[in-house]
């Protein structure tokens, strides 16, 4: 019993975390994923870690956290050391949050999943269930101890996974992008709770994310990662992130510099053409009119939006916004025609019809992509094959049936306006995320519909591929594309212009246009 | 939305907080004991038995229905299909072109529908009145069962439900892509083994991240203590000696009717 005790107090003490010439190669991978990284992190000390999409940020974490695998999986190189220890040695003194809160979660209710890291570090059970109490407390989740892990929004699943890893009571505290997939409420909830622990803890913070506004305040120390390998920069923020050279440089990787706003390309004419795949082109014309429509996920789980009436029209962008789990994307998906609608009417105007039925979720494969493309938010849902150039082609020769020589022209002229001409031959799968979100857009519009449907598309982009998306999207609206995003993305909203549809508690609400390109 | 196997809505009886494993070792009895023999007699008595103990186990005959149709439709079709091919014996019964039913032939497919039914309900039973982190509890500190296994085991049970929504999402994907509307057989199974390999990648990449957050945590260390504690009591004695007397029942019964036909005689 004595050695649990004097251990638990040892736990709890900041911890310091140093890198010499530290490297990691993937087995089977040619170039490293880090490689002659060499920092010295003092005890409590709170650390944001940029670099470039592919630098190696997340691979860093993992290896401080001691989960990177053994032998088998990877070279090592240099030394990593948490208190002067192997970071394998030392796990349970690294707190490792990760992304995604669906796939971190371990057990059914909230405090077996506090208890579950206490229990792997055969603390006696009494011990165990005052430190879930206690790390529920200190992130502020306020639920019953047998409350299913599943009936948790976003944020409340990232601060449970906080308070799950502070149940171990971790000297460092590693954040994977830990507000990347929430919506704005959820960013500041986790983030507060997070300055919340650190006041009470002391505990020592290396947290790893692209959206530097959201921490900038809470760190007092940037190290930036280089593409190429080793530290590009090191030291406070206000320096770091000013200073001319990393600035200009952060920029470039892009990385959400505070202060800089993505510099959008200026619409380019992208008629260059594409007349002949006809149907956009008159802007104003209507195209798809809802009338006190109903939308629904499942038949069974019944209506989650009601009485929504809206008009897309050609040429035109409308942004739904909404908090998490309000029905967006069910609103989407329906007006995509991908859901059958659970009331109510959606019809498409004689300019979308062109021959195929009035009723769009009835509408063959064929008719369907040459009207409505829909862009999911898992570009990884949508691959179908595993080459870039076999996604391109598809929709236009398998779905569309087009001849080959108009295949050619189209694919050829997405792929180059996508900037995935280089990548022709490679296996989507294995594409970066911006180079995934950019061929995910490029597959919808090879059929060239009317109108395109995104959920939440910037969600986790770098600055460069958010930039290029809005400025690709703005292009199609001056085209006379209809464009409909669900997003949480205000700068989005804002560069995009155009209408904005609020759902929330079961109903849509049409606001005021926003003016358009702000951001520009 | 999602399927809620982790966290069901458990009936509130006595059966539910029993121990997972006296409720195991209950249905084992009585299955193995239905198994042993093919007749109508200890079929019946087990299935009466069943449903006359539903009130004390808490199940609503509604909620079993809802689970346990397709299982009665089986049985019935099970039950027809012996009774018609069986060995034609006995008194002819029911005759009519190539249909001919006869008193052993029907006796033969009544046995046979009381049968499958009295083999199945108990592990409904048991799925409607246990939670699966009590099992998993039960498994590894009283049977004990190593831990990694079980655990894991909990941690990929819990991964079914979310992907039953991922298999929903990728169908509405993919038929944005155009994928899965023909109407021609031999291109919705491509379509179908497309979306299935789809789900496998992506179960892959949910598994491995969950085994990283898992092992960060330190799972997977010889050492390990349950916060929750997996414990028997009365009411454990009660089921216990309620499989036993359920199964020595029907075994009884059948020896006196003379209807006991041991499978392996």
């Amino acid at each position: 019993m004595e050695t649990i005790q004097s251990t638990t107090a040892e736990r709890g003490r900041p911890a310091a975390v140093t890198a010499e010439g530290y490297g990691w190669r993937h087995a089977g991978r040619k170039d490293p994923a880090v490689s002659d990284v060499s920092f010295r992190i003092e005890p409590g000390e709170r650390v944001l870690l940029l670099g470039a999409s592919g630098a190696g940020k997340s691979t860093l974490l993992h290896a401080i956290a001691g989960v990177l695998g053994d032998d088998g999986e990877g070279d090592e190189a240099g030394r990593l050391t948490v208190d002067g220890m192997h970071p394998v040695q030392s796990r349970g003194r690294t707190g490792l949050v990760l992304q995604d809160p669906e796939s971190q979660v371990v057990m059914a209710r909230v405090g077996d999943e506090v208890a579950f890291g206490a229990e792997n570090m055969a603390l006696p059970r009494d011990e165990i269930w005052s430190r879930v109490r206690e790390s529920l407390a200190d992130v502020g989740l306020e639920v019953p101890l047998d409350h299913p892990t599943t009936a948790l929004s976003g944020g409340q699943k990232q601060r449970l996974a906080l308070a799950s890893v502070l149940a171990m009571r971790p000297g460092v505290l590693l954040l994977d992008e830990p507000t990347a997939n929430l919506d704005p409420d959820g960013v500041l909830e986790v983030r507060d709770a997070v300055v919340g622990v650190l006041e009470r803890t002391g505990a020592t913070l290396i947290v790893v994310e692209h959206r530097v506004a959201v921490w900038a305040d809470v760190v007092d120390r940037v190290i930036v990662l280089a593409a190429s390998g080793g530290v590009l920069a090191d030291g406070p923020p206000a320096e770091v992130l000013n200073a001319a050279g990393t600035r200009e440089r952060l920029i470039e990787a892009g990385v959400w510099v505070p202060g800089y706003t993505p510099r959008l390309h200026t619409s380019l004419p992208t008629g260059g053409g594409n007349g002949s795949d006809g149907g956009h082109g008159t802007p104003g014309a209507d195209l798809l009119r809802a009338a006190d429509l109903s939308v629904a996920r499942t038949r069974r789980a019944g209506p989650v939006v009601n009485k929504v009436s809206l008009e897309l029209a050609a040429g035109e962008a409308l942004s739904v916004t909404g908090p998490n789990g309000a029905g967006k994307s069910t609103l989407a998906l329906t007006l995509a025609g991908l859901l059958t609608p659970a009331g109510g009417r959606l019809e498409a105007a004689p300019e979308l019809r062109r021959g195929a039925p009035g009723t769009v979720h009835k509408w063959k494969s064929a008719e369907l992509v040459t009207r409505i493309g829909t862009v999911f938010q898992e570009p990884e849902h949508q691959f179908l094959t595993h080459r870039v150039i076999d996604e391109l082609e598809f929709g236009p020769r398998r779905v569309a049936r087009l001849p080959e020589d108009e295949v050619r022209r189209r694919v050829d002229a997405i792929a180059e306006r996508l900037r995935l001409t280089k990548l022709l031959q490679a296996n989507p799968f294995t594409l970066s995320g911006g180079e995934k979100r950019r061929l995910s857009v490029a597959t919808m519009l090879a059929t060239s519909p009317d109108i395109l449907v995104l959920d939440e598309p910037t969600f986790g982009q770098d600055a460069n591929t958010w930039a290029e998306l809005v400025s690709l999207l703005g292009g199609l609206i001056a085209d006379g594309h209809c464009v409909v995003s669900v997003t949480h993305d205000a700068d989005f909203t804002a560069a995009l212009g155009g209408n904005v549809l609020r759902v929330a508690d079961g109903t849509a609400q049409l606001q005021a246009p926003v003016a358009s390109g702000r951001a520009a | 939305m999602s399927l809620d196997i982790m966290t069901p809505r458990l009936t509130a009886s006595p059966f539910t907080r029993a121990n997972p494993l006296s409720k195991l070792a209950a249905v084992a009895m009585v299955t193995v004991v239905v198994m042993l023999s093919v007749d109508w007699v200890s079929a019946g008595v087990v299935l009466a038995a069943e449903l006359l103990l539903m009130p004390v186990l808490g199940i609503s005959a509604w909620a079993l229905f809802k689970r346990g149709w397709p299982l009665v439709v089986a049985a019935l079709v099970g039950a027809y299909g012996t009774a018609l091919l069986a060995e034609k014996t006995g008194a002819v019964v029911f005759e009519a072109g190539p249909l001919l039913f006869t008193e052993d032939s029907i006796n033969s497919g009544v046995a046979i529908g009381l049968r499958s039914l009295a083999v199945a309900l108990p592990g409904i039973f048991l799925l409607l009145t246990t939670d699966p982190t009590d099992l998993a509890d039960a498994l590894a500190q009283k049977l004990k069962l190593p831990h990694r296994f079980v655990l894991g085991a909990l941690a990929g049970l819990r991964l079914v439900g979310l992907l039953v929504d991922e298999w929903r999402t990728l169908g509405l994907a993919r038929r944005a892509r155009g994928v899965g509307a023909e109407n021609k057989p031999l291109a919705k199974f491509a379509a179908f083994l497309g979306q299935a390999f789809g789900l496998i990648v992506q179960a892959i990449r949910r598994a491995t991240r969950l085994a990283v957050a898992m092992e960060a945590r330190g799972f997977g260390g010889s050492q390990r203590t349950w916060a929750r504690e997996s414990t028997f009591s009365r009411v454990d004695i009660w089921v216990f000696l309620g499989g036993a007397l359920v199964s020595a029942a029907a075994v009884t019964a059948a020896v006196s009717a003379g209807t006991w036909n041991f499978i392996f005689g």
